[in-house]
């Protein structure tokens, strides 16, 4: 049990970034469906530097370049042109998905150094696994590798820039009646370029984990629709970083559970696809219950998909 | 700087507008071009010989207009209510599952039924899987982009599901398909394409008479307008809301059966591939105008046929024309902007500055 946990954590790493990539777009009003390019031109990015140089903070930081690019594209026509938020999601999706795929036809095939690998080896942090009974359960979390460490610092950073930090304020103002914000002097334009762009490096980290850690290597769409998971997911946790957490791990459990119920020859077949069905079902659940109970329209940012015009107020 | 809504561009600064969109992207990709070492006007003039160059590309080119065309009109009629169908990819693959269902099992149909009875099928299922946020969308108010995009990747599974498992061709060992479709299964063929040559402008035609012209049509627009009017109009919003989600979701099918009888001659992955997210953008592109769509349809079959004819002509991978493709549609997208308003930069030469 424990080394599934461990691995469903894994799983759900690289959704851990997408999801709060996505929530950064959606709290400034902005609904992105471009999360599945972005993860892909990070995911690309990040594997060509990684084979060019060998480093890995370099490789991270080419691939959030490359996500932040991309978001830069979405946020200039969504913000700027006020081009329709979800078409232009859409385009991006294709654009990005085309050019890592062009992109990496040329790494098809290449592997990444051993040095290189080892940097992403998992590392237990002392102490807290040798603590009796509790040491095996800690361990499902504090023996991992260094980008899943990343991971929690990505949700508690994001958990007190949005709750306890005046940006983090301001930034749901503007998600939430962009008008107001911009009445109370918040520049509206600027939050949602920034955190866009910072939901696009955060996106680009997650596909690079794919490509660099969890399969490792350059395949076509290596995301296999995680960006699409990620969307869902927001929704799923009710835009809350630290259930944006727990959520991306159980949704990585499920992913890899369909493997794991093939081994164990259980009485009953329980279909793969059907698995795989669960997450979006869970989704639709969610809004469908949240519409009923008035509850997801309560949670969700009420400018969501908006677009923003000062003279049109 | 000062950005001032349009009131009503003229046709002349629309068109002068999407040109200008039009060189941009044709500039950025260019560029791209020259970076893999090709140069660009021998490229895109292989893309447009690649297109319309012969019978058989031209051929070609129609078979992926088709689809787009079909799916676009589905996509249309839920856009004119405000109702973003992100679900075309789904509901394509869900009227395809319908007709398939009768072509291989309701074996004991007169031949001649067979082909309406796979459209009426296709047409229901597609239409049903709409109407499932449809109707929480009338009920509740959900929010339907997200449902509808689940609802694409349930059905993709369901697919999957039926192609590995019940509906396997156990005649094809080792390699799980679902048997091809009988003859009779078939559509017809007309200048050596199928019968959806005929059908996408027919119902080009009927969409824009019925949204134009009908009573129906009128209220969809109404809702899309503003729930208020409708409201205070007496309209059953409810009803709307769900008959043309049936309507919208049942065009797709159409464009599922089409795929799956005309195209892949049975039900694979393939009788969707993205055109329920490409119809999205031709739609958009098209500015909800039916008669548009098709001629928006076109342009992107030449560009998806010219894209694939670069690959082999030039050998310039397929995902380069991609590449392509998204930029040329962001620049489309962009130029929206320019279309709905002006910028002015204040001083006060006021309307001789504004910028396209």
């Amino acid at each position: 049990m424990i080394p599934f946990l461990k691995n469903a954590l894994i799983s759900g790493t690289p959704l851990v970034f997408a999801v709060l990539g996505t929530m950064y777009n959606e709290k400034a009003g902005n609904l992105n469906l471009g999360i599945e390019g972005l993860m892909l031109l990070g995911a690309v990015a990040g594997f060509q530097m990684a084979i060019i140089t060998e480093n890995p903070l370099l490789a991270l930081l080419f691939a959030m370049i490359f996500g932040a690019l991309g978001a830069l594209i979405y946020a200039f026509l969504t913000v700027t042109l006020r081009a329709n938020q979800s078409v232009t999601g859409l385009a991006l999706t294709i654009f990005g998905t085309g050019l890592s795929r062009f992109w990496g036809k040329r790494l098809m095939g290449m592997v990444l150094s051993e040095t290189f690998r080892s940097y992403f080896r998992p590392i237990s942090v002392p102490f807290l696994t040798k603590i009796p009974i509790l040491g095996p359960i800690l361990s499902i979390f504090v023996e991992q590798d260094i980008f899943v460490y990343l991971s929690y610092l990505a949700v508690i950073l994001s958990g007190i820039y949005l709750y306890h930090t005046r940006f983090g304020l301001n930034l749901r103002a503007v998600g939430e009646n962009a008008a107001a914000a911009d009445a109370s002097g918040i520049n509206v334009t600027l939050y949602k370029y920034i955190h866009i762009l910072i939901g696009g490096a955060l996106c680009g980290l997650g596909g690079a984990y794919l490509s660099l850690v969890y399969v490792p290597s350059w395949q076509d769409n290596i995301t296999s629709g995680r960006g699409w998971i990620a969307i869902a997911l927001v929704i799923f946790t009710s835009w809350n970083p630290y259930r944006a957490f727990w959520g991306a791990a159980l949704f990585g459990g499920l992913d890899i559970i369909g493997f794991r119920i093939q081994t164990l020859n259980l009485p009953i077949a329980i279909n793969q696809q059907f698995l795989r069905m669960l997450p979006y079902i869970a989704t639709l659940l969610v809004i469908i219950v949240g519409s009923i109970r008035k509850t997801s329209n309560h949670m969700a940012p009420k400018d969501l998909g908006n677009p923003y015009l000062r003279e049109e107020r | 700087m000062q950005i001032i809504k349009r009131v009503g561009a003229s046709k002349k600064q629309i068109i002068i507008i999407r040109l200008i969109a039009i060189m941009v992207a044709l500039v950025a990709s260019g560029i791209f071009i020259v970076m893999l070492g090709y140069n660009p006007i021998t490229v895109y003039s292989n893309m447009i010989s690649g297109a319309l160059g012969s019978k058989i590309r031209l051929r070609a080119t129609l078979l992926e207009m088709i689809p787009l065309t079909i799916t676009s009109l589905g996509i249309l009629v839920a856009f004119k209510m405000k109702f973003a169908n992100i679900g075309g990819e789904g509901q394509i693959l869900m009227g395809a599952f319908g007709a398939t269902y009768v072509a291989l099992f309701m074996d004991w149909l007169p031949e001649f039924l067979v082909i309406p009875v796979m459209f009426l099928v296709g047409f229901l299922v597609g239409g049903i899987w709409a109407v499932i946020p449809a109707i929480f969308k009338a009920r509740f108010d959900a929010n339907e982009t997200i449902m509808t995009l689940m609802l694409n990747y349930i059905a993709i599974q369901w697919i999957t599901y039926l192609q590995y498992g019940p509906w396997r061709d156990p005649e094809l060992k080792g390699f799980a398909k679902i048997a091809n479709f009988p003859q009779y299964a078939l559509l017809p063929r007309v200048f050596g394409i199928h019968i959806g040559l005929i059908i996408a402008p027919v119902l080009v035609v009927f969409i824009a008479w019925f949204l134009r012209r009908t009573k129906r049509g009128f209220e969809i627009t109404v809702v899309g307008e503003s729930l208020s009017t409708a409201r205070y109009a007496g309209m059953d919003i409810s009803r709307i809301i769900i008959t043309t989600m049936l309507l919208s979701g049942g065009l797709c099918g159409i464009t599922g059966v089409i795929q799956a009888a005309g195209v892949n001659k049975t039900l694979t992955m393939n009788v969707s591939s993205g055109y329920g997210f490409t119809a999205i953008i031709t739609t958009y592109l098209s500015g909800l105008n039916a008669t548009k769509v098709l001629f928006v349809s076109f342009l992107f079959g030449v560009l998806l046929q010219g894209g694939s004819y670069i690959q082999s002509a030039l050998q310039i991978p397929q995902s380069a024309a991609d590449v392509l493709q998204g930029m040329l549609l962001l620049c489309a997208l962009g130029s929206e902007f320019f279309v709905q308003y002006k910028v002015r930069f204040s001083k006060k030469n006021s309307v001789s500055s504004e910028v396209k």
